[in-house]
């Protein structure tokens, strides 16, 4: 085999590194401010992965660059959802971007940059090749969300984001080493096997786990390491809100999955017990303190820490049962989220900002169809049936209680019914209530297309779940077999 | 698939396809276009339906018309459709009520009448789903499902504090039924991985307790659609405040969702358990039959006098559930059916009055019979079949439940009784109040009489009001079967230790 057949389950991130070369290049000699051609590519070199990924998936697990990278069927799978929701948010952000100044070359490549990240920490191995992903995912982000640098509440909260996170790495580093200290590697499954043998010095693991499991908490703002959340959401101009609370859910699920789930299976007792503190703390301060918002932005910041807390259910009953669940989680957040801030951004106009509850209102009598999709979304995070955040909700509360943590199970459905009411208010304001404005909605072909196919898909993986919650256990599955 | 085609899921997914056809002709310039395809919709509903009655065995007890599908095979869900001789009765009582609904909204609905006709086209499709989901996952998400609807409803067409009643309704049944999902879950789990609601029934449990616990988050479940009381407050608010045909649907339709969930569930999954809690659950019936009802003669709100009647009536099908025999049982089952005619013909006399006076309120009316003889006379005869009268399909639920009582305990037939006092004090006191007396104002003396479109609604309920009242065997006759195999399913014990 030569080297670079070798390579091959490391195609898509080589091709999306070139990419994004080629197209910061390509960019300075487009002078037009529309970036169409910018933008094609962009699309293109996502497709272009999605391509890559699918021609060269292997069954099984395979492992290169010295066991750093890993390719199996969760990777796979989560990487492509991953180009799908950062193409989608694509779509969605282009128009509102375009009519603020910010659709810039910059702006794409540092979009393809976060996506490389996410896929590198999506397929790492070694603790070495996750930081990487991480803060390679991270660094862009930050970027992103003080793009827009005249305007000091997103300097702000880029500033917030970039100490708090920074600060996160860094707990996450120290835990690190710690782990590599009590075991002697850096190696993802290494690491397993030594505490599986039980020489490891036990305080240290636990010390170290304790470490790592705060970092983690943090990057996926689980209460109480969520103060960043609602500063970042509402600062940041709703496109980079709308990526950081899709994509990077999904890599920060592998995260956890690498970290936890394959390094350190043999403490789950120990991380177990801390995720559920966690867990419970995020429904309770998520649901409980996002109905006092009025900003919608800021709401659906709570709502993610609810969500999170809903979605580490899972991860805590420490099932292969449990993680598909959770994986079949965080995708259906993906696209509620996408769905959510898509809204917001196809009402939002050139100096205008839909991101107040009130702007809602009355929107029944101007769109009834996007009202109607809002209400599928909606409801959908509510987790009521027949759509699919329902499923989301039953399958890591199924998890739940296969294991046993039924008063678990019992909080956690007391605490979407506190989150339901949020829900149901914009709904109410859609439908109950008359509109502030009777503006003509300037909506674009393109997104409202997408938000149609989006709310749909609330609404028909509701009705027929079977399928993506069955891809979501195999690939979980499959990646667990060693 | 006896006729050529599957008729449950007809019975289901028939409405709620006209209904998004509904929703389709868009915005109120095609008003007259929405209500056309509605009611060819509601109509077409209903005929589909009337196999299963003429089809059924009654004979045997089991699940009929049964249809089984894979849907979600991950966790062992089909798609799992059936009705026995308990549930074919309110599959028919539903989809009888959708046309009537439709009419009774034609005029009055005036604005987003696509959307209003779309919603209680999907809602009546949704609630036949309850009724004949035979897993209980499917059970779950048509239970749910139905809230989405009947939040509109009430939201968008209803009174001045409509908001607040829509989301007390949201709210409030949506704890009840989070906490069942929990319980099923459980159910699950027990059964090493099936939702059946059959093999539910068949399963042991492990222990006295547990079946407590179950039948608790059941009872949250059910107990709130009822409505029970303590859990009742909802339901006064959401009527009030819900334009005429939400307040028909719920209380004609929606309080049997509750009644049929103790039926299908609670009772033959946690035999047991409702052996042991049968006293409270007696308790919580009498005091609704009777302080509610006291509460009922109180009331200057028609609808709201109305709703607490429901609530005085439920009391009572709950009552003869918990008395375990059969003429509790079937009582309650008719009194259910009854109820349904009876108060959503109310429902629909209090309607006929407000769109034409906008007021709910007593004190507003005296003298209606001068202005509105034929009206008159209808809402006499639904106003006596709400007391009870004899000959009425009222009399017939009330006393069998009563004759059960006496058998069970005397003290609970002599509460359960004076219902038939207070039932008739309150509504007879209210009618001769709106209807009697001097004309006392010009609202009143400016009254029209109903036209055909009403009359029409009216003779319709009246045929069930006393078809039912004089010759109820052919009800009785299709559940006797079921429900004799459920009281000797109730009987035997079902913990393991």
């Amino acid at each position: 085999m030569n080297l670079l057949s070798s390579l091959s389950p490391a195609y898509a991130e080589i091709f999306l590194l070139v990419m994004v070369c080629a197209i910061l290049i390509t960019d300075l000699f487009i002078v037009n401010h529309t970036k169409t051609i910018t933008y094609l590519l962009v699309q293109l070199s996502l497709l272009g992965c999605s391509l890559i990924t699918v021609s060269t998936h292997e069954d099984g697990i395979v492992h290169i660059f010295h066991h750093m990278f890993v390719d199996d069927l969760m990777s796979d799978v989560l990487k492509l959802l991953t180009y799908l929701s950062v193409s989608m948010m694509l779509v969605y952000s282009r128009s509102y971007l375009m009519a603020r100044g910010l659709f810039t070359g910059e702006f794409l490549a540092l979009v393809l940059f976060a996506t490389l990240g996410m896929m590198v920490m999506i397929s790492a191995s070694n603790f070495i090749s996750l930081y990487l992903g991480l803060e390679l995912l991270a660094l862009s982000l930050y970027t992103l969300v003080a793009l827009q640098r005249d305007s000091a509440i997103a300097t702000e909260s880029a500033m917030k984001y970039f100490i708090l996170g920074a600060m996160a790495s860094g707990f996450l580093l120290y835990g690190m080493s710690m782990l590599y200290g009590a075991t002697g590697s850096l190696d993802v499954n290494r690491i397993a096997e030594v505490i599986h043998q039980g020489t490891a010095n036990k305080p240290l693991l636990v010390f170290g786990l304790a470490f790592i499991v705060a970092g983690l908490a943090f990057k996926l703002g689980a209460v109480p390491f969520h103060m960043w959340v609602p500063d970042v959401y509402q600062g940041a101009p709703t496109a980079m809100t709308m990526f950081i609370g899709s994509a990077p859910k999904l890599a920060a699920f592998a995260f956890v999955m690498r970290l936890l789930v394959e390094a350190l299976q043999p403490l789950m007792i120990d991380w177990s017990g801390m995720l559920m503190i966690l867990s419970v703390l995020s429904m309770a301060v998520g649901n409980i303190t996002a109905i006092a918002q009025t900003n919608l932005k800021r709401m659906f910041a709570y709502s993610t820490i609810a969500h999170m807390g809903f979605l580490l259910i899972g991860v805590l009953s420490g099932t292969v049962e449990g993680y598909g669940s959770s994986m079949f989680y965080a995708v259906v957040y993906v696209l509620m989220s996408l769905g959510g801030f898509g809204m917001i951004m196809l009402l939002s106009r050139e100096g205008f900002e839909a991101d107040n509850l009130n702007d809602f209102k009355g929107l029944n009598q101007r769109s009834p169809w996007l009202a109607f999709m809002m209400l599928l979304l909606m409801f959908s995070m509510a987790g009521v049936p027949p759509t699919v955040g329902f499923y989301a909700k039953f399958s890591v509360l199924n998890a739940a209680v296969q294991t046993g943590h039924l008063p678990l199970v019992v909080m956690a459905v007391l605490f979407s019914l506190i989150g339901a009411f949020y829900y149901l208010r914009i709904v109410k304001l859609m439908y109950f209530d008359a509109p502030e404005s009777h503006e003509k909605l300037y909506i674009q072909p393109d997104s409202s297309l997408l938000i149609s196919i989006n709310g749909l898909a609330v609404l028909a993986l509701g009705l027929l779940p079977n399928t993506l919650m069955s891809v979501c256990a195999v690939s979980v599955q499959q990646s667990l077999l060693h | 698939m006896i006729f050529g085609y599957p008729l449950l899921s007809a019975a289901v997914w028939l409405p709620i396809l006209f209904g998004l056809l509904v929703l389709a002709t868009g915005n109120d310039r095609n008003a007259k276009m929405a209500r056309t395809i509605a009611l060819v919709g509601a109509i077409l509903s209903f005929l589909v339906t009337i196999p299963l009655y003429t089809g059924f065995d009654r004979m045997t007890s089991d699940m009929q018309f049964v249809e089984m599908k894979d849907w979600i095979a991950r966790f062992n869900i089909h798609y799992h459709l059936g009705v026995d001789g308990i549930s074919v009765l309110f599959v028919l009582l539903n989809s009888f009520f959708t046309p009537l609904v439709v009419i009774a909204g034609w005029k009055v609905i005036e604005k987003r009448v696509a959307q209003y006709m779309a919603a209680f086209l999907i809602m009546s499709g949704l609630v036949n789903g309850v009724f004949v989901a035979l897993d209980a996952m499917l059970f779950y998400v048509f239970w749910e499902a139905m809230l989405i609807p009947m939040f509109i409803i009430i939201g968008v067409w209803g009174g001045p504090n409509r908001v607040y009643a829509a989301l007390k309704f949201f709210l409030y049944t949506l704890l009840g039924s989070l906490l069942m999902l929990v319980a099923l879950l459980y159910l699950y789990h027990q059964s090493g991985g099936s939702f059946e609601i059959l093999d539910f029934h068949r399963m042991a449990m492990p222990s006295l307790s547990a079946q407590i616990l179950v039948f608790i988050a059941f009872f949250m479940a059910f107990s709130v659609k009822v409505p029970m009381v303590p859990v009742h407050t909802w339901l006064p608010d959401a009527h009030v405040e819900a334009p005429t045909g939400g307040s028909v649907v719920l209380a004609a339709i929606m309080l049997k969702v509750g009644a049929y969930g103790f039926i299908r569930f609670s009772l033959p999954i946690t035999p047991d358990a409702s052996h042991y809690l049968a006293p409270v659950m007696i308790t919580l019936s009498l005091i609704a039959v009777v302080y509610i009802g006291l509460v009922a003669l109180t009331q200057s709100d028609m609808k709201k006098l109305v709703a607490y009647s429901s609530i005085s009536h439920m009391g009572f099908v709950t009552l003869g559930f918990f008395i375990f025999n059969a003429y509790g049982m079937e009582g309650a089952l008719l009194q259910m059916i009854s109820h349904g005619f009876v108060a959503g013909a109310l429902f629909l006399c209090i309607g006929v009055l407000y769109d034409r006076v906008h007021s709910r309120q007593i004190v507003d009316y005296g003298g209606v019979a001068k202005k509105m003889p034929i009206f008159a006379a209808f809402f006499m005869l639904f106003a006596m079949a709400n007391s009870g009268l004899p000959g009425t399909s009222g009399f017939v639920g009330e006393f069998m439940v009563i004759m059960g009582a006496v058998k069970a305990n005397f003290w609970y037939a002599f509460l359960a009784a004076s219902t038939l006092i207070f039932g008739a004090a309150y509504t007879l006191w209210m009618y001769k109040r709106v209807i009697f007396g001097a004309i006392t104002n010009d609202h009143v003396a400016h009254l029209r009489d109903i036209g055909n479109r009403e009359k029409l609604v009216f003779v319709f309920l009246t045929v069930a009001v006393l078809g039912m009242g004089l010759y109820p065997l052919p009800f009785a006759d299709i559940m006797h079967t079921t429900v004799n195999d459920l009281l000797v399913h109730l009987a035997t014990p079902k913990v393991l230790n």
